[in-house]
């Protein structure tokens, strides 16, 4: 990997690297290590659902290298505010982490967060200590509420989780990201490297992406060149993109009463 | 609590000075392609005395165009109301100033009816109430009181008084309060300790803090500003409103914000500006201001004169004041009472409402509704009680 970007602080951590990861669906755990080796993330989200640190077997743990990587335990599979408190608070103790992916989503088929529960479940985990970071639609008003919540960071979908269907909430990510005082993270939807290099060219913070990953057909490949769109998308951004030129329509000049 | 002290302090007025003046065309270009996109990069650029010098035409067509899209051709009218010229500060750019040998006065109740009765009949529904700096004679509860009476006849009521505490700030807002204007004056300061010679306005990080406290009580609107004339760097001076208002807008989401630029005026005292704005700056600034900030409402004076104000319509003005006096009691026709500035626009509304549509805008006279913030019932009800009170009929007749 050739470059650099600036680092990205979060939480109380400072990031080398703009992608994180999730840590479903691939097809064995020494994939899924090699894959996040070759990707550079060092952030991880574990399902807690998944995770099982008392049993040696089937436990994703042991793939994550953890002195290089944050895990990042999640709420997937909640379906309201008090089962994601329940959840966050058994990660608490077991992971010894209180960072938090929050996901609240009651809805089985499409997973679509729950923005209410979602509100609610950030401002008493961050009341509590956790470092939040609520998955979430792509709505700036509610974005703004859960900064005022206390999370550290919003993380809003590109598009319906596992679609790769990229960027489709495009509009409404410009204006979370502009009014944003805190880390923007694209999550879910993102199915090409290309749409993580899009999210970063935009000015998000990070990208999160796993099925596109996990579910290709070379994934530590993939995740390789994920790491590199994410890079590129950061560069573009940080030396600043060209403008499409709207073409200037005649007018009558509007400060000729100065001479 | 943190505040915008802590951001202000973080930026250093001569590095903010030299990146302004080094403006290149290409900043200057990159800022009009995406139309003010940069943020506060693009700020400095449209700023600069290159972009005053070299492309001021095409930063008023840019704001023209995002005025036209965002407010599209409305001008709201507002008037000021002044309360009260009792001031303890000495600032030497006011005719309040503790110093001036003027006439005092503070409205009393009566007499603000009387003022009411006057502005109602001009079609004013937007009012700005105004007074010097004098907890004494002019404290919050003379303001509660005030605006609560006003409230009643109006549909909106700012406020541009001394600074307050934000427990002071919510409970004006219950008595209808819907925006507050202050204005740093200067971000510099060096002058800022050099025209604020005595009284509590002395005190930079207080005045510099208040849009803060202002914010954490969610109210609707806040105005901002510098006055133009006390601090020979202007551009840095505007630079910095500029910043003070990315802050705020940010952070107190919910709220939204307007921005002036008074010049000083020739009044009864003896300031020299330490900088003469030319017209050519004004314009400059308005439009940058417009680029950097789609939605900021951009508010004129009658310190200007007709013909300016009419020029400057285009280039991203949205609220504009008109006939006003600037003395307590001016619309009933106090003359003993002196005025705070000298106005140069001396036209009617009505005259000011038949510019505006000559010119194809429409004077919007009303666009709130106080009820909104006071909820229901208990205000519209004592809006049909008063004018059912014969005692305050006869005063607003």
């Amino acid at each position: 990997m050739s470059g650099k970007t600036d680092s990205l602080t979060l939480g109380n951590f400072e990031f080398e690297s703009r992608l994180f990861v999730g840590t479903g669906k691939f097809e064995s755990g020494e994939l899924l290590g090699q894959s996040l080796s070759a990707s550079g993330s060092q952030m991880v989200t574990v399902a807690m659902k998944r995770a099982n640190p008392k049993a040696k077997e089937d436990s994703i743990l042991d793939f994550i290298d953890s002195k290089f990587t944050k895990i990042l335990p999640n709420t997937s599979g909640v379906r309201d505010a008090k089962e994601a408190i329940f959840v966050a608070q058994m990660a608490r103790e077991a992971l010894q982490t209180n960072w938090l992916k929050l996901e609240i989503h009651p809805d089985p088929k499409y997973l679509m967060p729950d923005p209410i529960a979602t509100l609610e479940a950030t401002k008493e985990l961050a009341s509590e200590g956790f470092i939040v970071l609520p998955y979430c639609h792509a709505d700036p008003v509610l974005c703004k509420k859960l900064e005022d919540a206390g999370a550290a960071a919003v993380m809003p979908l590109g598009s319906p989780i596992g679609s790769n269907q990229g960027l489709e909430t495009r509009e409404f990510l410009r204006i979370i990201i502009e009014q944003s005082s805190i880390p923007v993270v694209v999550d879910a939807g993102i199915g090409a490297p290309s749409q993580a290099a899009e999210a970063m060219e935009m000015g998000a913070s990070a990208v999160l992406v796993n099925t596109a990953i996990a579910v290709s057909r070379d994934p530590v490949a993939m995740a390789t060149a994920f790491s590199k769109a994410v890079l590129a998308g950061r560069m573009a951004y940080l030396a600043g993109m060209g403008k499409v030129r709207n073409k200037a329509s005649a007018t009558s000049p509007l400060t000729s009463f100065l001479s | 609590m943190d505040s915008f002290s802590d951001q202000f302090e973080k930026r250093n007025w001569a590095e903010v000075s030299a990146k302004i003046n080094s403006t290149t065309s290409k900043n200057i270009e990159r800022a009009l392609e995406g139309a003010g996109e940069g943020g506060m990069d693009d700020l400095a650029a449209l700023l600069s005395p290159l972009a005053n010098k070299e492309y001021l035409e095409d930063m008023a067509q840019l704001a023209n165009q995002l005025t036209m899209q965002r407010f599209g051709k409305a001008i709201r009218l507002f008037a000021p109301i002044y309360l009260s010229n009792e001031c303890n500060n000495v600032c030497d750019y006011c005719g309040f100033s503790m110093g001036n040998d003027i006439a005092r006065k503070t409205l009393s109740p009566a007499e603000i009816l009387r003022e009411i009765g006057i502005l109602r009949k001009l079609q004013f529904d937007h009012v700005l109430l105004v007074t010097g700096e004098s907890s004494q004679k002019v404290g919050v509860d003379y303001l509660y009181d005030s605006i609560s009476v006003l409230n009643e006849y109006f549909s909106n009521v700012s406020m541009e008084v001394q600074p307050l505490k934000s427990d002071e700030y919510s409970y004006l807002i219950s008595a209808g309060l819907h925006a507050v204007l202050v204005y740093q004056e200067t971000y510099e300061k060096k002058s800022y300790s050099k025209h604020h010679i005595k009284g509590k306005k002395r005190n930079f990080d207080w005045r510099l803090n208040t849009p803060d406290r202002l914010g954490r009580t969610g109210i609707n609107k806040i105005g901002l500003g510098c006055l133009y004339g006390l601090t020979d760097d202007w551009r840095t001076d505007s630079f910095f409103a500029g910043m003070h208002l990315d802050y705020l807008e940010k952070k107190y989401w919910q709220t939204s914000f307007s921005m002036s630029f008074p010049r000083i005026r020739p009044f009864e005292g003896e300031l020299q500006p330490a900088v003469d704005l030319k017209d050519r700056d004004l314009v400059q600034l308005l439009c940058a201001f417009r680029i950097f900030n789609h939605e900021l409402e951009l508010s004129l004076s009658t310190r200007e004169s007709p013909a300016l104000r009419e020029n400057l319509l285009p280039l991203g003005i949205t609220t504009m004041s008109a006939g006003s006096k600037t003395n307590p009691g001016g619309y009933a026709g106090n003359v003993e009472s002196l005025e705070q500035f000298s106005i140069s626009d001396e036209r009617t509304p009505p005259e000011i409402a038949a510019m505006l549509r000559s010119r194809g805008y429409e004077p919007v006279w009303k666009d709130w509704d106080s009820s909104y913030q006071c909820q229901g019932e208990v205000h519209s009800a004592k809006k049909l009680s008063v004018e059912q009170s014969t005692e305050n009929a006869m005063l607003i007749s």
